[in-house]
C-alpha cells in the first residue's frame, strides 16, 4: 500500500485508541499500595424496563397491567425463568443463570433515584453526576472514586466510547477505548515515522508535550495487551454484537497488564415507548451474551470483581396503547461477579394501584447511591469517611448486604 | 460607507495581484512588509485569530492593505461585507437550508398524525416512519454544512465566530424532540442579532421553538389555567431557572428559587403553533388559556397581569441587572482573550454593557480595543476548542470545498459534534475543557490525515501558504519540521502547538 492511502486510510479510524483523558493530572502519578478490586459499570441508556427483566410473576396486577407485553409465567412457553419463587427472570437472559445458580447475580428491586425525574438526560446526567438534584456538577462520581484509589497508571480506569461520558469526567485521568472491532485498527501517529517526527515536536516539557507523550504510551500499553487477530475473527460481526466485542477487550485489559480497575460501557436504545417485546428480545440476549463474556475474561479475578447494570429510570407499570411502556419511575439495578452475594434485594412493595406512584410508577425505595455506595466502601475499600467526597451529603444506610 | 467602498476597491485590487503572491512567497514577503511598515505584524495575526476562524492569505492581505483598524471596523458592520458566490451558491444549493421552519414543522405534524392512524406492526407505520426519519436528519445535516461553509468560506468571519460563541451560549441539543428541524432557522436568528442588542437576541431565544422545545417551556403551563385544569401538564421551571442561570444573571446572580416559580409563571403560555396557522413566522404564538394570570413578584419588581408582554417585560429587568453585564461581559472576556480573564477587562465590558443597554457591537468594539485584548502576553494562548482547531485547518490550509461530512465526524470523534451538546451550558472554549493525552493524539493523528487530502484529495495545500498563514512558528516547531522528511512537513505544521493556540 503506498504510504499516502495509509495514512489517509487509516485516520477514518482515528478514534481507535486506547489513551488517557481528562485533564492535567496524568503528570502527577505515584506508586501507592495496590488495590486488586474491580468495578464494571454498564449503563442502559433510555430507561430499561425493570419489570420485564426481573419479572414479578407471583403478583396478579403485573399480569392485568401488562395484557400483551408481560413475560409470561414460569414454565409457560417464553415464561420467565423462576428465581426465588416470586420473581423471575426475563428468558431472553438465560447466559445470566449460571451466575444466579453460583450466588453471582443479584438484583435491588425499586431502585433508582431519589427524586422524581422524567426525563432522560436529567435522569442520566444525576445518576452520573452522583448528586441528584443538583445538576451543574462538574465531574461524575467514577472520576471522583478514581480519586479515592490509590494510583496506578494511565490506563486504572477505562471507558468504552469515543466520548467522555458525565460519569467519568473530572480530575482524574481516564483512558478510552473505541467500541467495536476497530477499538486497535492503527492510526496515523502509530506509524513509527509519524510518531517519531511528532516526537520530536513534541519532546518538551510543556502541556501539550506532556499530553503528547502520555497519550502515545497508554497507546502502546493497549496495542500490546489486546490482540489484533481475534479482532479480525469478529469483522463480520453485526453492529448490535459490539457489546459483546467490547466486552472481551475490557476483560483482557483488566486481567492484564494495563491495571485496568474501573470500567464503564454503555448500551443504548432502551426507550421502549411503541412495540416493546421485539425490542427487549432482541437486545436483551445481547446484553445476557456479553456479560457473560465479560465474565469468562475476568475468570482470574472474578472473586474480586463486580459488574453493576444501571439505567436512569423505570417505566410505566401498566402498558401504554402502542404496546410499549411510558418513562417511569422505580427501576431494578443488576449486580454480577465473584464479589456479589446473590439474590433479590430491597423493598418491594407490590403492584396495587394504592402502593404505585402517581398511580402509575414502581416507587422507589432504594436510593442508587446506597447500592453503588456499599460497592465503593465493602468491595473497592475506600474509606467510609471518604464517601462524601463521591457522593457529597449521602450517608451509607446499609438495609442489606449485598457484597460476598 | 467608506470603509465598504475602501473594501470593495481593495479587494479588487488583491484578486488581481493574488496569483503573482501566490507564485512566489519571496515577493510575498517583501511585498507585505512594505505594507505593514507602521503596524505590528504581531498584532494583526493576533486579531485575524481571535476574530476568524483561521487566517487565510486573503484575510491577510486584507488586514495589510486596510489596516487593523478599518478591518475591525468592517467586521463590526458585518451586512457591509459582500459574501462570496462560493459560500452563497452552496447555501443556494441546500434544499432545507432554504426551506422555513414553520413549513417543516407542519409537514411533521402531518406525517405524525398520519402515522399515529396506523398501527407499528403496518408496513405503512415504517413507511411514515423513514419519512420523518429523513425529514428530521435531512434537516440537521444540511443545518450543520451550512454552519461549516460558513464558518469556512464567510467573509464576515467575525459575525461567524459570534455566532459560535452565542449559540454555545444559548444552547439547544439536536437531539431532542423537533429541535433538528429548527437548528437552521435558529442559527439565524442568532446570527441576526450577534453583533446586535442582547434584549434583542434574548427574546429571540426566549420565543424560537428550539429552545421553546429544549427547555421544555412550549409545555409550561398554569396548572390552575383552562388547559392545566383539563391536562397532565403543569408548570415547568426548566427555562425559567436556565434562563437566569446561563442565559443572563449567572449563577450567583442573586436570584432566588421564589424568583425561578415566578419567572416560570410568567413564561406560562409561551410556545409553538405546530400547525402555522395563528402563530409568528416562526412558530411562536402565545397560549392565553394555559397562561397564569395572576400578579407576580419577580426580583423585586410586581409583575401585572399582562399576558405576553409581561414575559418581555420579564426579560427586560434581567437585561438592565447589573449582574447580567457582568456575566455577558465574563464570557466574552473568557472567549476572546483569556480563561481566566482579567478583572479589569470584564469591568470595563460591564459598564459598556450597561452603559448602552446591552449593545453587543459596542461591547466588543470597547473589548478590540480593551488594553488586555492588544495585550502581547494574551497572545497565542487560547486553546482552540476541536470545532475552532478543524476550521482554522482547513482556512488556514486553504483546502477548497472540504468534505464537511469527515469534517463532522472528526468533531464527533473529538467529542464536539456540532449542535448536540446535550447540557444547557453549551460547550466550553476553554483549555482544560479541551486539552488532554486523547485530544492531542487525536488532533495529531487528524492533522496528518487532513495534510494527506483526506478532506479533498483534489485540493492541493500549499506548503508555503499553510506556513504563511499559520503566522509565527518557534523554533522547536520549526526544527522539527526542518528535519523531518518533506511528506510529514504539512503534517507537523497542522499538528503543531502554533495550530492548536489561537
Amino acid at each position: 500500500m503506498k504510504r499516502r492511502n495509509f495514512v489517509t486510510a487509516a485516520s477514518l479510524a482515528a478514534a481507535g485508541m486506547l489513551l488517557p483523558i481528562g485533564c492535567n493530572s496524568w503528570v502527577a502519578q505515584q506508586a501507592n499500595a495496590s488495590n486488586d478490586k474491580r468495578l464494571v459499570v454498564v449503563f442502559l441508556r433510555g430507561g430499561v424496563d425493570g419489570l420485564n427483566i426481573l419479572v414479578p410473576h407471583q403478583t396478579a396486577e403485573y399480569y392485568e397491567a401488562r395484557p400483551t407485553i408481560a413475560v409470561p409465567y414460569p414454565k409457560q412457553p417464553n415464561g420467565a425463568i423462576d428465581l426465588d419463587g416470586y420473581f423471575g427472570l426475563n428468558p431472553r437472559l438465560k447466559d445470566l443463570m449460571p451466575f444466579w445458580k453460583q450466588k453471582q447475580l443479584a438484583f435491588v428491586h425499586s431502585c433508582g433515584l431519589p427524586l422524581v425525574e422524567r426525563s432522560h438526560f436529567q435522569a442520566q446526567d444525576y445518576l452520573e453526576n452522583g448528586t441528584p438534584g443538583v445538576r451543574n456538577t462538574n465531574d461524575g462520581w467514577m472520576n471522583r472514586l478514581l480519586a479515592q484509589l490509590p494510583q496506578e497508571g494511565l490506563t486504572q480506569a477505562l471507558n468504552v466510547g469515543v466520548t467522555t461520558p458525565y460519569i467519568l469526567r473530572g480530575e482524574q485521568q481516564i483512558a478510552s477505548l473505541k467500541p467495536g472491532i476497530n477499538s486497535t485498527a492503527l492510526i496515523p501517529t502509530d506509524r513509527s515515522h509519524v510518531k517519531t517526527a511528532f516526537s520530536q515536536l513534541y519532546n518538551g516539557t510543556d502541556e501539550l508535550s506532556k499530553a503528547f507523550q502520555a497519550g502515545t504510551k497508554a497507546r502502546e500499553i493497549v496495542l500490546a495487551e489486546l490482540d489484533r487477530e481475534m479482532e479480525m475473527a469478529s469483522k463480520n460481526a453485526q453492529n448490535a454484537d459490539v457489546f459483546a466485542d467490547d466486552a472481551a477487550e475490557v476483560a483482557k485489559l483488566m486481567v492484564g497488564n494495563a491495571n485496568t480497575k474501573l470500567a464503564f460501557m454503555e448500551i443504548g436504545n432502551w426507550d421502549t415507548h411503541v412495540n416493546q417485546n421485539p425490542i427487549l428480545n432482541r437486545q436483551l440476549p445481547l446484553v445476557g451474551k456479553g456479560l457473560a463474556i465479560l465474565a469468562a475474561g475476568l475468570e482470574p479475578i472474578w472473586d474480586d470483581t463486580v459488574v453493576v447494570v444501571m439505567s436512569e429510570f423505570g417505566r410505566t407499570v401498566r402498558e401504554n396503547g402502542n404496546k410499549g411502556t411510558d418513562h417511569g419511575f422505580g427501576n431494578a439495578m443488576w449486580l454480577l461477579g465473584g464479589g456479589v452475594e446473590g439474590g433479590i434485594y430491597g423493598e418491594w412493595s407490590g403492584l396495587a394501584d394504592s402502593v404505585l406512584y402517581k398511580n402509575r410508577d414502581v416507587f422507589v425505595n432504594t436510593d442508587f447511591r446506597e447500592v453503588l455506595s456499599q460497592i465503593i466502601v465493602n468491595h473497592l475499600a475506600v474509606p467510609s469517611d471518604r464517601l462524601n467526597e463521591i457522593f457529597p451529603d449521602y450517608q451509607l444506610t446499609n438495609p442489606f448486604n449485598l457484597l460476598a | 460607507m467608506l470603509v465598504q467602498i475602501d473594501c470593495k476597491k481593495i479587494k479588487a485590487k488583491l484578486q488581481k495581484w493574488s496569483g503573482i503572491v501566490v507564485l512566489s512567497s519571496i515577493l510575498w514577503l517583501s511585498w507585505t512588509n512594505f505594507a505593514v511598515a507602521n503596524e505590528s505584524s504581531a498584532l494583526q495575526r493576533h486579531i485575524l485569530s481571535r476574530l476568524t476562524f483561521g487566517a487565510t492569505s486573503t484575510e491577510i492581505e486584507q488586514i495589510n492593505k486596510l489596516g487593523s483598524e478599518a478591518y475591525i471596523q468592517a467586521q463590526l458592520e458585518p451586512q457591509t461585507i459582500k459574501e462570496l458566490p462560493i459560500l452563497e451558491d452552496y447555501l443556494a444549493s441546500l434544499d432545507t437550508v432554504n426551506r422555513e421552519g414553520i413549513e417543516m414543522q407542519k409537514e411533521l405534524v402531518v406525517l405524525n398524525r398520519k402515522r399515529s392512524r396506523v398501527k407499528p406492526s403496518d408496513k405503512r407505520w415504517q413507511q411514515l416512519t423513514q419519512k420523518i426519519r429523513k425529514l428530521r436528519s435531512g434537516a440537521l445535516h444540511e443545518a450543520m454544512n451550512a454552519h461549516l461553509a460558513r464558518a469556512v468560506y464567510s467573509e464576515r468571519q467575525l459575525q461567524e465566530v459570534m455566532v459560535d460563541f452565542w449559540f454555545n451560549h444559548f444552547n439547544v441539543d439536536a437531539q431532542k424532540g423537533e429541535v433538528k428541524i429548527w437548528m437552521n432557522d435558529y442559527e439565524n436568528q442568532i446570527r441576526q442579532f450577534a453583533l446586535g442588542n442582547f434584549y434583542d437576541l434574548l427574546l429571540a431565544t426566549a420565543k424560537h421553538p428550539a429552545m421553546l422545545v429544549y427547555l421544555d417551556n412550549h409545555k409550561n403551563t398554569a396548572p390552575e389555567s383552562p388547559v392545566g385544569k383539563k391536562s397532565e401538564w403543569g408548570l415547568n421551571e426548566n427555562y425559567a431557572r436556565e434562563l437566569m442561570e446561563l442565559h443572563t444573571m449567572g449563577v450567583d446572580g442573586g436570584y432566588t428559587q421564589d424568583d425561578v416559580i415566578a419567572l416560570a409563571r410568567i413564561f406560562t403560555g409561551w410556545g409553538i403553533d405546530r400547525w402555522g396557522k395563528k402563530g409568528e413566522k416562526n412558530g411562536f404564538f402565545f397560549f392565553d388559556n394555559r397562561h397564569d394570570n395572576r400578579e407576580k413578584l419577580f426580583l423585586g419588581h410586581k409583575i401585572v397581569p399582562n399576558g405576553m408582554q409581561e414575559g418581555e417585560r420579564a426579560l427586560d429587568i434581567l437585561v438592565a441587572r447589573p449582574a447580567t453585564a457582568r456575566f455577558i461581559s465574563y464570557k466574552l472576556a473568557q472567549y476572546f482573550v483569556a480563561d481566566e480573564p482579567p478583572e479589569s477587562l470584564v469591568n470595563q465590558l460591564a459598564t459598556e454593557f450597561s452603559n448602552s443597554r446591552g449593545n453587543i457591537k459596542l461591547v466588543m468594539d470597547t473589548l478590540i480595543h480593551s488594553q488586555e485584548f492588544n495585550d502581547p502576553q494574551y497572545f497565542e494562548r487560547k486553546f482552540t476548542t476541536p470545532y475552532q482547531y478543524l476550521v482554522s485547518l482547513v482556512r488556514m490550509g486553504e483546502i477548497e470545498q472540504p468534505n464537511f461530512k469527515r469534517i463532522r465526524g472528526m468533531l464527533f470523534q473529538l467529542s464536539m459534534p456540532i449542535y448536540q451538546c446535550s447540557t444547557p451550558n453549551g460547550y466550553a472554549n476553554t483549555k482544560s475543557a479541551w486539552l488532554n493525552p486523547q485530544a492531542i493524539l487525536q488532533r495529531t493523528s487528524f492533522a496528518t490525515a487532513i495534510s494527506n487530502g483526506t478532506l479533498n484529495q483534489e485540493s492541493e495545500i500549499v506548503q508555503s501558504r499553510l506556513k504563511q498563514n499559520l503566522g509565527e512558528i518557534s523554533v522547536t516547531t520549526n526544527k522539527a519540521i526542518y528535519k523531518t522528511r518533506p511528506f510529514l512537513k504539512k503534517a507537523l505544521m497542522m499538528g503543531s502547538p502554533e495550530a492548536m493556540y489561537r
